[in-house]
Parts: C-alpha cells; structure tokens; sequence
C-alpha cells in the first residue's frame, strides 16, 4: 500500500519537474515559460504527456526492435525501484501500531540504491545500441564509461559516512541524525561533519543523472541527441521521465545521506509542546517530518535545475579528468581524514 | 529474528549441488564451443559463479560465515582479473583487427 | 511457495546461462549473462545471504557486465561475423561437456551433503555486521592482498591500454 503511494507521489513530482525546469529555465533567463495550458500553465505537463502519447511509435528500420523497446523502459523500471526504500518519514502511530512511512526497511538500503543506480547505465547503453546509429552509441558509451568512472567516487565518498554512521540502513542513518547540535534538537546532520563527502557527492550526483554540467550522453552540439537520437513518442518521454525520477531518488538520497532526512531542527521542542497527548504529539512531528522532507527534495530539485542553466558543459577529457583525477583521490582523503578523526575523537574531545 | 529459511527446510543440499555443477558444465562447453575470447571470457565467468553459489549454498545451509567471505574474495579477484583481461582483449583487437581466439596460435605474431 | 521460486530461479539460471553460449550476437550473450547474475542474486536472497545478493549485483551486473558491453561497443563487435567452427568441433565440444556433466552428477549423485543443524543454526550470518567482522578479524591479511592485486590489475590494465608510439588509431 505504501509503495504504491510512493511510487505515486514520485512519478506525479517527476511530471511536476518537467514544468518546474522551463518554468525556472524562463525565470533564469528573463522569459515567462509556459503559461497558456491552464493557470500559470500548470496543466502543461498533462499537455506535454498528451502530445507524447499521440505522436507516431517509429521503430527505424535496421534496429533491433526488443532492445529498441527494452532501452527505455529498462530506464524507467530502475529509476523507479530505487525510491522503494527510501524513508520519506518517522513512524505514524495508529491504533497503537507503528506504521513506517517507508517502502522497504532493509539493513542493505545503501547497497540496494547503489546495485539499482549501477543497473541504470544499462537502459542508456542498450537504448543506444539498439538505435544502430553512431551518434547514439557514441552517446551509450560516453554514458557507460561516465557512470562507471563517477560511481567509483560517489562509492568512497560514502564510505566516510558509513564509518561514522555504522549502518547502511537509510532509516537508522537518519534516525542518528535526530540529535543536538548547537543546542538546536534535530540539526545533528552529517554535512556538518562530511562536507568533502558531501560536495563529491553532489558532483557524482550530478554526473549519474546526466544533467549539466555533465550531460554528455545526451550533448546535442556534438551528438544531436545522443542515446536517444532515434527516439519518439512515449520512448522518448520515458527517458526523459526517468531523467526526472533519478534527480527526485539522488535529492531524497542526499537529504537522507547529509541533511538529516525527516529530521528538522527544534523537532524535539515541537513534540513537547505541540499537543499534550504523546501519539498525536509523534504524530503531528512525523508529518511536520514529512513535509519537511519534501521541502529538502524540493531544495535540492532546484539546485540541480538552477546548476543547468548556469555552468556550461564539461569537454569528455576535462570530465574524466575531474573524476579520476580529482575526486576519487579527494574521496580517498576523506576517508582517511575521517578515520583518523574517529581513532582520535576521545583526545580531540579532551583538548577542547 | 532466527529462524531458519524456508529453502533451507525444504531444498535438499543436493539440488544445489546440481545446479551449480550444470551452471559449470554450461561455461566449460561455452569455453570450448566458442571462438570469439570475449565470450569465452564471459563463460569464465559463469563458471566462477557456479562456484560462488555452491560456496554460498553450504556457507548458507551450515551457518559457516567463512563460505561467503570467500565468495566475496572470488568476486574481488574477478573484478582484477576482467580488468586486466579485457584489456589484453583490446591489445588484441587492436593488433588483429580480430577476437578469434584462434588467431592467435602462432606464440609469435 | 518458496520452492516453486527456487524451481523458478534454477530454470531462469540454466536457460539464460544456456543462452549465454549459444546466442549468435555478443551483446545479446551480455544481456543473458546479466540475467544469470539476477537470478543467482535471487539464490542468495533465499538463502539469506543479503550482502552477497547486493555486491553481486553492484559488482557483477553494475561494473563487470558494463565493461563487457563497452568493450564490445568500442570495439564494434556486434556483427554476427564470427567465424564457426566446423561442425565436428562443434560436436566434439558438447560431447565433452555432456560427458563432463553425465561424471559429474553420477560422482555427486550419491554425495550425502549433509543438511542444516536446527540447532545452533544462526540465520544472521550473511548480514553486513556479521561478515565484516569475519572479513575484517580473520581475513585481515588476504583483505589487504586483495588491495593489493587491484593495484597491480590496475597498473596492469592502464599499461595495456596506453597507445604505443607511432600506433594507427582504429
């Protein structure tokens, strides 16, 4: 029941996202945007998704038509598995029994988001292949070789924060975040801690959704449209609608993994003084939780739209250069700085 | 929080021993069948797998950790070893314009 | 119920392992090997060995299968261009498999395998927590050859990847 819910509420923000982007494309460069489809053309996704449905299915001649159908919608099933253990928020207590406000509670989350993230390359490549076009397997290959070279650094990146937090459940790390920090209950969050880890992060983040700056699959001054050169109709939307869905997954991951997920600040204070019964006290913070965990996935859904009509686009070499060069060397010292911070914690303690 | 899974109860040990030595004998034939190296390195592989699943089975139906930190051992190596591989596969490919292995059965060019 | 997702999962192995030699296309023989490594995930799942099923797919079907396909990409592979052997190969192969297979199962046929103790039996050990510490207490040093056979591949793999001098770009 509450997968369901999930994977509504995913897919209707990722339709949301395709309006939210030229809405905040217009702003970023002095135009309206849509505005005809509805008030403030709020309806222009159902428009845009119309559009895709009744346009022709073309499957050109020489591509291997299973692939051709298998690419997309590959795309879209792991864009949208990953969300399944996602903790959109604490527990609601209802007729004495806690519900979690979670897909799956596993104790390999982490490692689940990873596997399906690695599996996403795969939807791009045989997308690309099956065209049985050059510039859309040149695209498949830049996509291979990117997500390869950045999930290397997005891996040790994280392993700094799993030293800290000791669980690759996305529940507890969340939950360990619940602390105080500058005498504010709730703000105990990890970017406080890990903001190398974080920024790595944020730049993997960036390379495995294939957004700007470094959407090289997809470049269309030098590929026209890379992967999907040869797609039309609903195809074409599904690879775009995953594009969407793998920027709402990597938001909830990075507000879950560094800014405390459901947790907000004086969360403590609000359940002591919000109402005198404790269950409907819990209850109200866990979907002040909630909403607050949105706001975040929200925040981090501009950012990204806000980096794409800023930063210009990366050339293939300077971005294997940032990855292998750079960042995963980066990642390495901050593991090691963080070990040695965890080996010393009790004397770094002592001397303050 | 403990109790024993249910394949476990009822999947004989044997079954998997089965399985797994059907999945070998499936890439020594793949290996001896085929010409094209990068095949028949993918071949290795599935039997490197049948071994990982076997390992994990007993590791599994004995409650032995020890089994499945040798499958992660396996795995770890494997990547090595695709690594170094399939870049021998490229050297080849560039030297031959080929990856039939039977090209290559002059020990000099 | 679980029974029938074990059959299921043997079924799913072997064909798609079956498939994995015998598809004409190299890509198509990626795909099938992709699947294999799936359904021997399931394996583990079943068997509660949770970690395993994960790095599996993380390492198998998320980096080792992708460098295949790319190599094949790369190197334009995917024409159906390879040369066969001749039918009397062919032949003698899967006889030597089939004999290969028909020893195998009849020296394991009346293998006692033993079965699980009831008691003492711990369910949890194919957990993170439990793994790590085996991994990390007696299998410290291998652990630590193991980094260092990835640096040697990887040295390995870069000096054979680097363009000699004078070399024509393909």
């Amino acid at each position: 029941m509450i997968i369901l819910g999930i994977f509504g509420i995913t897919l209707l923000i990722a339709t949301y996202c395709t309006y939210a982007e030229r809405k905040i494309a217009a702003f970023i460069q002095d135009r309206i945007g849509p505005n005809r489809a509805g008030p403030f053309g709020l309806a222009q996704p159902l428009a845009d998704a119309v559009k895709m449905f009744f346009k022709e299915e073309f499957i050109p001649a020489n591509a291997h038509k299973f692939l051709f159908v298998a690419g997309p919608s590959l795309a879209m099933l792991t864009a949208c598995m990953s969300s399944a253990v996602i903790p959109f928020g604490n527990t609601l207590i209802i007729n004495g029994n806690h519900i979690r406000v979670q897909g799956i509670e596993t104790n390999i989350g982490l490692l689940y988001i990873f596997g399906v993230v690695a599996l996403g390359v795969y939807g791009i490549m045989i997308g690309g292949w099956a065209s049985n076009n050059k510039f859309s397997l040149l695209g498949a290959i830049r996509a291979a070789s990117q997500n390869i070279s950045y999930e290397l650094a997005m891996g040790l990146s994280i392993i700094a924060l799993l030293m800290m937090s000791g669980s690759l459940s996305l529940r507890q790390i969340t939950l360990q975040q619940g602390g105080e920090f500058l005498g504010l209950s709730g703000l105990d969050w990890n970017i406080f801690y890990q903001p190398l880890g974080f920024i790595i992060f944020l730049t993997c983040a960036f390379a495995e959704t294939n957004r700007t700056p470094f959407d090289l699959p997809e470049c269309e001054t030098e590929l026209i449209g890379g992967y999907h050169t040869e797609y039309s109709a609903m195809k074409l939307g599904l690879y775009l609608f995953a594009e969407y869905v793998n920027i709402i997954v990597v938001s909830a991951v990075m507000s879950v993994l560094y800014f405390g997920g459901f947790n907000f600040p004086g969360q403590d204070w609000v359940r002591a003084n919000i109402a005198s019964d404790p269950t409907l006290a819990h209850n109200l913070v866990t979907i002040l939780g909630i909403v607050v965990f949105f706001g975040k996935i929200f925040a981090f859904i501009f950012f990204f739209m806000w980096v794409r009509w800023t930063l210009p686009r990366f050339r293939y070499d300077q971005l294997m250069r940032l990855g292998w060069k750079i960042l995963i060397p980066l990642a390495i010292m901050n593991v090691v700085l963080t070990g040695a911070a965890i080996l010393f914690w009790p004397q770094l303690k002592a001397m303050f | 929080m403990n109790e024993i899974p249910e394949v476990i109860r009822t999947i004989p040990l044997n079954y998997y021993l089965f399985l797994s030595t059907a999945l070998f004998v499936i890439g020594v034939t793949g290996v001896l069948l085929r010409r094209n190296a990068i095949i028949i390195f993918m071949c290795i592989e599935l039997m490197l797998n049948a071994v990982n699943l076997l390992l994990v089975s007993f590791s599994a139906y004995r409650s032995d950790p020890n089994g499945q930190v040798f499958v992660f051992f396996i795995m770890a190596v494997a990547a090595a070893e695709v690594c170094v591989g399939l870049a021998i596969i490229v050297m080849i490919y560039r030297n031959l314009q080929s990856t039939d292995v039977h090209l290559l059965n002059k020990l000099k060019w | 119920m679980i029974q029938n997702v074990f059959y299921f999962l043997c079924f799913l192995t072997l064909i798609s392992g079956s498939m994995v030699v015998f598809s004409r296309n190299p890509v198509y023989s990626v795909l099938f090997l992709i699947l294999t490594f799936f359904s021997i995930s399931g394996h583990y799942i079943l068997l509660n060995a949770q970690f395993l099923a994960a790095v599996n797919i993380i390492v198998y079907a998320g980096a080792i299968m992708v460098l295949f396909l790319f190599v094949i990409m790369f190197l334009n592979l995917n024409k159906e261009n390879e040369t066969h052997k001749s039918n009397l190969s062919k032949f003698a192969a899967v006889i030597a498999g089939g004999i290969l297979l028909v020893i195998m199962v009849a020296a394991l046929k009346d293998v006692d395998a033993g079965t699980y103790k009831a008691e003492g039996f711990d369910s949890q050990i194919g957990m993170v927590q439990n793994l790590g510490m085996v991994l990390f207490k007696n299998y410290l040093l291998p652990f630590e050859l193991a980094s260092v056979l990835f640096l040697v591949a990887m040295a390995g793999a870069v000096m054979l990847g680097k363009k000699e001098t004078g070399e024509r770009h393909f």
